[in-house]
C-alpha cells in the first residue's frame, strides 16, 4: 500500500507540473495572439470569453503571473479548457471528448495488444535461443525503426483503393451516427483495421526485443536451473520460473515508454484521417488553435499517468515484493 | 517512432546483474573495446552510420540538381537524370535526399550531445551524491520522461514560429534526457558502493577525480548507448516534426520531403519514387543505430551475446543443441580422455614412472 | 563399505567446443555409497562445483560433457547411465533420485512464487496423481522436518532470512526422499553458527532417512567434520580420496596438507594456518604433469612432466584411500 501511495503522490506531482508547464508555455508565444483573434472573429466573441483567453494566455494586462495562475486552475477545476479557434466557438473540452474515445481505442487496445504479443513472441524467442526465432530479429529491428508513420503511408499505397476491403481513411463509413449499433461499430472496426495494424507491426519488434533480452538474462538465474533441477516440464520452467520473473522489468518498461509510443500513434491518426486526439492535435496545429493544443497535451499527460498508474497496479499484483511485508 | 527498447532493462536495477560495467583494469577494457569493433552487429552499424555522416558533409556538393529548383519533368519516375524521380514542381527527389541528410544527421546529433550532456551531469550527480539532492533530481527525471515528449515538441516548436534547426534539435534535447539520466543514475548507484569506489571516497580523494576517473569511465557504455537512442529519437522528432510541416520548410530534411509527398497527393498519384526513397533512408539509419545500440548491449552485458555455436555434435554424429537445464554429452563412453594406456604398474624402488604426456584437447 | 549409489566412470567437463573449450573436470572417478555423506573440497576453479552440475546435466551453455558415464543404483532396479537418459527420463530422474541444495539459497527461490508454490510443483510434476490437499500437506510436513513453521507456507522468499531459505532449500530436496542430495557450498552465505545447525540438522535428517550426500564446499574444515569420506579436486582431477578422519589426521598429497592448513578447526587441536602460495592454475593454461607441481612444495623430478594417476598408495592405511601425487607411487589404480 505504501508504494501505491508514494506512486500516486508522484503522479500527481507530476499531473501539477505539466499543467504548469501547460500554464507557462502560451506565455512564450511572441506578440498578442488574442488580439489577433478578436480581430480574426470581429464580434464574434463575447466579453467573458475574451477574459478567458487573456487568462489563458497569460497576457492579462492588469494581473500578476500568480493570480493568473491561481485563475488558471480555477478554469481547469471547472472543466474550462478555453475555446477552440479551429471549432469556434466549440468549447475545446467538447472537441476533446469527441475525440478521446477513438484514440482510446485504436491506441489502447493496439499498444496494450502489441505488448502481448510482443512479450509472448519475446518468451519464445528468448527461451528457444538460437533456433528460427533468431532470425525474426533483424527484421523486427527494421520494422522498428521505421516511422509509424510512413510505414501507414506505405500501407495506404499498398493496401487501399476503390475495390479494397480497406478504407484509406477515417473513423467510419462517412454518414454514419456514432452508436453502438450495428452500422456504426463493423464500419468504425473495419476503419481501424488498418491504422491498428501499422502501429503493431511497428511497435511490436520493441517488445520483442526487450522480452527476449530479458529472458536471456533470466534464464541464468540460479532459480531457473533449480527448476531444471526439479524436473519440472518445460512449460512450468519457461512460462512460470523464467517469462513470470523476465515480465517484471518488462511491464515497468511498458508504463516508462508509453509516453513516447503515445506519441508515434499520432502520427497514424494523422495519415489515416483518423478522427482521434491525434488527427485533432494536426488540426490543430494548422489552424494555430492554441487552446485546443494545450487541452490535448493536457489531456495526453493525464492519460499517461493514468495508464502509468494502472501498469504500477499490474506491476504490484506481479511481484511480491513491491507488496506489504507480511 | 520508436521506444529505446535496449535500454529497458537497464532502468530496474537490481534484477540480476545486466548491464553492470565491467570494473576491469585499464589493459582488459582496451582489449575489450578492441572486442566491440569486432562484434558484426557493431560493425555494420558504425560502417552505415559512417556512409550517413559523409553524406551529410558532402551531400550538397554531390547532388546533381539544387533540391528546390523547379524543371520540366513534372511527377517522372526513376530515370537516368533523375535516379528518384522528380516531384510535382519537377524537383529531383534525389537532390533533396541528400541535401537533406545533412539537416537530419545535424540535428539528431545535436540534440543527442544535449541530451546526452543533461542525463550525465543530472543522473551521475544525483546517483553519486545521494539524499535530497537525488530525491529532487530523480523526482525531476521521472516527470519528464512520463510527460510524453513528442507532443510537448510539437507543441513548442510551433508556438516558436519557423523553427530553425538549432531551435528543434535544442527542443528535442532539453526534452528527451530523462531516459538516460534514470540508467545512468541506477549505474552510478551501484558503482559507488563498489570497494574501489568506497576506497577512493573513504581516502579523502576529491569527488570530481572520483567522478571523472573511477566512474565515467565505467559509464562510458551506457552513455553511448543513451546517446545512440537518443539520436534515434531526435532524427524521428525532427523527420515528424517536418512531415506535419510545423517546422520551418525552407531547410530540406527527409521530413520535408514527405510533408510535400503528403501534401500533394503523392499516394493517390501513385508516385511511390517520392515517398519510399525518405522513408528507407529513416529505417535504414535507424536500424544502423539500433544495431550499435544492441552491441553496447551485448558488450556491457554477455549474456545476451548470441551463444556463438548453439548446435554441436556428438561423438556417435546425433546433432544436439545448447541449452539451459540440459547439458550436452558429446559422449558415454567410460573410457578416460586424457590418456588411454599403459596402466601405471609402479616399482616401490624408485624406479622411473610411467611417462603420460596429456595431450591437449 | 555398502553398495554404491552412484558410481562415476571417467567424467569430463568442459566448457565451450574446439579450440576455445576448456576442460574443468578430467576424467574423474568417484563413487558415492549408500547413506554415506561424501565430501567434495577443492579451492574454487578446481572443478567441484562443475562436476556436480555436469554429473546431472544441469551446467548452463556453454558447458560440455565430454565424456564419461554416471552409473546410477535405483533403490530397485538395474543400474543405468544418467548421462545416457533422454530428456524426458531425465526429467523424471531429477530430484525423484538426486536432488540438489544449491549455493547462495538467496537466489534459489523463485522471487515471484510463494513458498509453498514451490514445494507443491515438484509434487505436481512427479507425482500427478497426487491431491492437492495431500500435497499441500506434505510441504508442510517437509517444512516441518526442516524446523520451519506451517505458517511460513504462504510467505515468499524475501520475506524469509538467509538461514530459513536455506532450510526450505533443503526441505525441498527431501520431499520426494531421493536417493541422493547433492549440496553445492549450501552453507556459505550463512554465518558460522548457522552453518553448523543446519549441517548438523542435514545428517540427523540423513540417518532417519537413509540418503546419501555429496557435500561440495572450500572448507575443508567443515567436511572433516560432517561427512564420511573426502575427495580432493584440483585442477579438475581428484588427488586425493580417503576417510574424513585419515585426510585430517595424515592427509598424503601436499595440496590437501596445504587446504587443511588453510582453515582453523573448530574441534580438534590448535594447528597454524599456513595457507597454499601462488593461486589456483587457469584452466586454458594448465601446467603439464601434475597440476599442482608449479604451487607445490614438495615437488621433484617427474612432477612436471607426467601425469599422476589416482591409486592406492603403498604405504599405511592404502587399502582405504587413493591419491594422485608422485611422492606416493601407486600400486593399483582405481577407476
Amino acid at each position: 500500500m505504501r508504494f501505491f501511495l508514494q506512486r500516486v503522490a508522484f503522479y500527481l506531482f507530476t499531473a501539477w507540473a505539466a499543467i504548469t508547464l501547460n500554464f507557462f508555455i502560451p506565455r512564450l508565444i511572441p506578440g498578442d495572439p488574442v488580439q489577433a483573434l478578436i480581430t480574426k472573429y470581429q464580434g464574434q466573441l463575447s466579453t467573458k470569453a475574451i477574459e478567458s483567453l487573456y487568462v489563458l494566455f497569460g497576457i492579462d494586462k492588469n494581473g500578476n503571473v500568480w493570480s493568473e495562475y491561481v485563475e488558471y486552475w480555477k478554469q481547469l477545476f471547472a472543466g474550462d479548457l478555453g475555446l477552440s479557434f479551429a471549432f469556434f466557438p466549440t468549447p475545446v473540452s467538447e472537441v476533446l471528448s469527441d475525440s478521446i474515445l477513438w484514440t482510446l481505442m485504436l491506441v489502447g487496445v493496439t499498444t496494450i495488444l502489441s505488448f502481448v504479443i510482443g512479450t509472448g513472441l519475446g518468451v519464445l524467442a528468448g527461451w528457444r535461443r538460437g533456433s528460427w526465432t533468431d532470425g525474426l530479429l533483424p527484421v523486427t529491428t527494421f520494422f522498428s525503426s521505421v516511422p509509424y508513420f510512413w510505414l501507414g503511408i506505405i500501407a495506404i499505397y499498398l493496401l487501399t483503393g476503390p475495390d479494397s476491403f480497406f478504407p484509406s481513411g477515417g473513423g467510419a463509413e462517412v454518414g454514419l451516427v456514432p452508436a453502438f449499433d450495428m452500422y456504426f461499430i463493423p464500419s468504425a472496426i473495419q476503419h481501424s483495421l488498418l491504422p491498428a495494424l501499422t502501429i503493431l507491426i511497428s511497435s511490436v519488434s520493441g517488445w520483442i526485443l526487450s522480452m527476449r533480452n530479458m529472458m536471456v538474462t533470466v534464464s541464468s538465474e540460479d532459480y531457473i536451473t533449480v527448476a531444471h533441477a526439479k524436473g519440472l516440464p518445460e512449460r512450468r520452467v519457461a512460462l512460470g520460473y523464467a517469462a513470470r520473473n523476465a515480465l517484471l522489468p518488462n511491464v515497468s518498461g511498458f508504463a516508462l515508454s508509453l509516453g513516447f509510443i503515445v506519441g508515434g500513434t499520432f502520427l497514424v491518426e494523422i495519415v489515416f484521417s483518423y478522427p482521434g486526439i491525434g488527427f485533432q492535435l494536426f488540426q490543430a496545429l494548422g489552424a494555430n488553435d492554441y487552446p485546443l493544443m494545450q487541452g490535448i497535451f493536457l489531456i495526453i499527460t493525464i492519460s499517461v499517468l493514468v495508464a502509468n498508474l494502472l501498469a504500477d497496479v499490474v506491476y504490484l499484483f506481479l511481484d511480491p515484493r513491491t507488496r506489504k511485508e507480511g | 517512432m520508436t521506444i529505446p527498447t535496449s535500454s529497458i532493462e537497464q532502468v530496474i536495477p537490481g534484477q540480476g546483474s545486466m548491464a553492470q560495467p565491467e570494473a576491469g583494469k585499464p589493459a582488459k577494457a582496451k582489449r575489450q573495446r578492441f572486442l566491440f569493433l569486432s562484434n558484426r552487429k557493431a560493425a555494420a552499424g558504425l560502417i552505415i552510420l559512417g556512409i550517413y555522416i559523409v553524406l551529410a558533409i558532402i551531400g550538397p556538393w554531390i547532388a546533381p540538381f539544387d533540391p528546390g529548383a523547379r524543371g520540366e519533368d513534372l511527377m517522372q519516375g526513376p530515370s537516368s537524370e533523375h535516379w528518384m524521380g522528380t516531384t510535382h514542381l519537377g524537383q529531383d527527389v534525389y537532390s533533396q535526399l541528400l541535401v537533406g541528410t545533412r539537416s537530419v544527421i545535424f540535428v539528431g546529433f545535436l540534440a543527442g550531445i544535449v541530451a546526452t550532456l543533461l542525463s550525465v551531469i543530472i543522473g551521475v550527480t544525483a546517483g553519486y551524491v545521494g539524499g535530497k539532492t537525488d530525491e529532487v533530481l530523480s523526482a525531476l527525471s521521472n516527470v519528464f520522461l512520463v510527460i510524453p515528449a513528442l507532443p510537448l515538441i510539437i507543441i513548442v516548436t510551433s508556438i516558436m514560429e519557423n523553427a530553425g534547426e538549432w531551435v528543434v534539435a535544442l527542443v528535442i534535447g532539453f526534452t528527451s534526457w530523462s531516459w538516460n539520466a534514470r540508467v545512468l543514475r541506477a549505474q552510478t548507484l551501484s558503482l559507488r558502493r563498489r570497494d574501489y569506489v568506497e576506497a577512493a571516497r573513504a581516502t579523502g580523494e576529491r569527488s570530481g577525480r572520483i567522478i571523472t576517473f573511477e566512474l565515467l569511465p565505467n559509464l562510458t557504455a551506457v552513455i553511448a548507448s543513451g546517446f545512440v537512442g537518443t539520436v534515434i529519437f531526435a532524427v524521428l522528432s525532427e523527420i515528424t516534426l517536418a512531415f506535419i510541416g510545423i517546422t520551418s520548410s525552407n531547410t530540406w530534411n527527409w521530413g520535408t520531403i514527405l510533408f510535400w509527398a503528403q501534401g500533394q497527393q503523392a499516394l493517390a498519384r501513385s508516385a511511390w519514387w517520392w515517398f519510399v526513397p525518405a522513408g528507407l533512408a529513416i529505417a535504414i539509419l535507424g536500424t544502423a543505430l539500433s544495431l550499435i545500440n544492441f552491441a553496447i548491449d551485448e558488450f556491457v552485458s554477455p549474456r545476451l551475446r548470441s551463444a556463438g555455436k548453439t548446435k554441436i555434435k556428438t561423438n556417435s554424429g546425433r546433432t544436439v543443441r545448447m541449452r539451459i537445464g540440459f547439458t550436452p554429452v558429446l559422449s558415454n563412453s567410460p573410457e578416460p580422455i586424457t590418456h588411454a594406456s599403459p596402466i601405471p604398474v609402479v616399482d616401490h624402488n624408485g624406479a622411473t614412472p610411467v611417462v603420460r604426456k596429456e595431450h591437449a584437447s | 563399505m555398502s553398495a554404491p549409489v552412484l558410481e562415476i566412470k571417467n567424467l569430463n567437463v568442459g566448457y565451450g567446443l574446439g579450440d576455445q573449450g576448456v576442460r574443468a573436470v578430467r576424467d574423474v572417478n568417484l563413487t558415492l555409497h549408500r547413506g554415506e555423506v561424501l565430501g567434495l573440497a577443492g579451492e574454487s576453479g578446481s572443478g567441484k562445483s562443475t562436476l556436480a552440475y555436469g554429473l546431472t546435466r544441469l551446467l548452463a551453455p556453454p558447458g560440455v560433457v565430454t565424456g564419461g558415464q554416471v552409473i546410477y543404483h535405483p533403490a530397485e532396479g538395474e543400474p543405468y547411465d544418467v548421462l545416457g537418459l533422454s530428456d524426458e527420463r531425465l526429467r523424471k530422474f531429477r530430484w525423484a533420485e538426486t536432488a540438489i541444495v544449491f549455493q547462495g539459497a538467496m537466489n534459489s527461490l523463485n522471487p515471484v512464487h510463494k513458498i509453498s508454490v514451490q514445494l507443491t510443483d515438484v509434487l505436481r510434476a512427479h507425482e500427478p496423481k497426487m491431491s492437492e490437499t495431500s500435497r499441500l500437506a506434505r510441504a508442510r510436513e517437509m517444512l516441518k522436518l526442516v524446523g520451519i513453521a506451517a505458517d511460513r507456507m504462504d510467505a515468499y522468499p524475501h520475506q524469509l532470512s538467509g538461514g530459513m531459505r536455506q532450510r526450505v532449500m533443503i526441505g525441498m530436496a527431501l520431499i520426494l526422499q531421493p536417493q541422493v542430495v547433492i549440496m553445492d557450498e549450501p552453507t556459505t552465505a550463512l554465518d558460522v553458527v548457522m552453518q553448523r545447525q543446519i549441517l548438523g540438522q542435514l545428517i540427523e535428517l540423513r540417518e532417519r532417512l537413509g540418503f546419501s550426500v555429496i557435500f561440495i564446499t572450500h572448507d575443508l574444515s567443515l567436511l572433516v567434520e560432517f561427512s564420511d569420506r573426502i575427495a580432493i579436486m584440483y585442477g579438475g582431477r581428484i588427488v586425493e580420496e580417503a576417510p574424513a578422519a585419515a585426510i585430517y589426521r595424515d592427509a598424503l598429497h601436499p595440496y590437501s596438507k596445504g587446504l587443511l592448513g588453510s582453515f582453523p578447526a573448530l574441534r580438534g587441536p590448535r594447528r597454524e594456518l599456513t595457507g597454499i602460495p601462488g593461486s589456483p592454475p587457469d584452466l586454458k593454461g594448465m601446467p603439464s604433469g601434475c597440476s599442482f607441481h608449479p604451487r607445490c612444495p614438495k615437488a621433484f623430478d617427474p612432477c612436471a612432466g607426467n601425469i599422476p594417476v589416482l591409486g592406492r598408495p603403498g604405504t599405511g592405511d592404502g587399502r582405504t584411500r587413493s591419491v594422485a601425487c608422485w611422492l606416493h607411487p601407486t600400486e593399483e589404480p582405481v577407476g
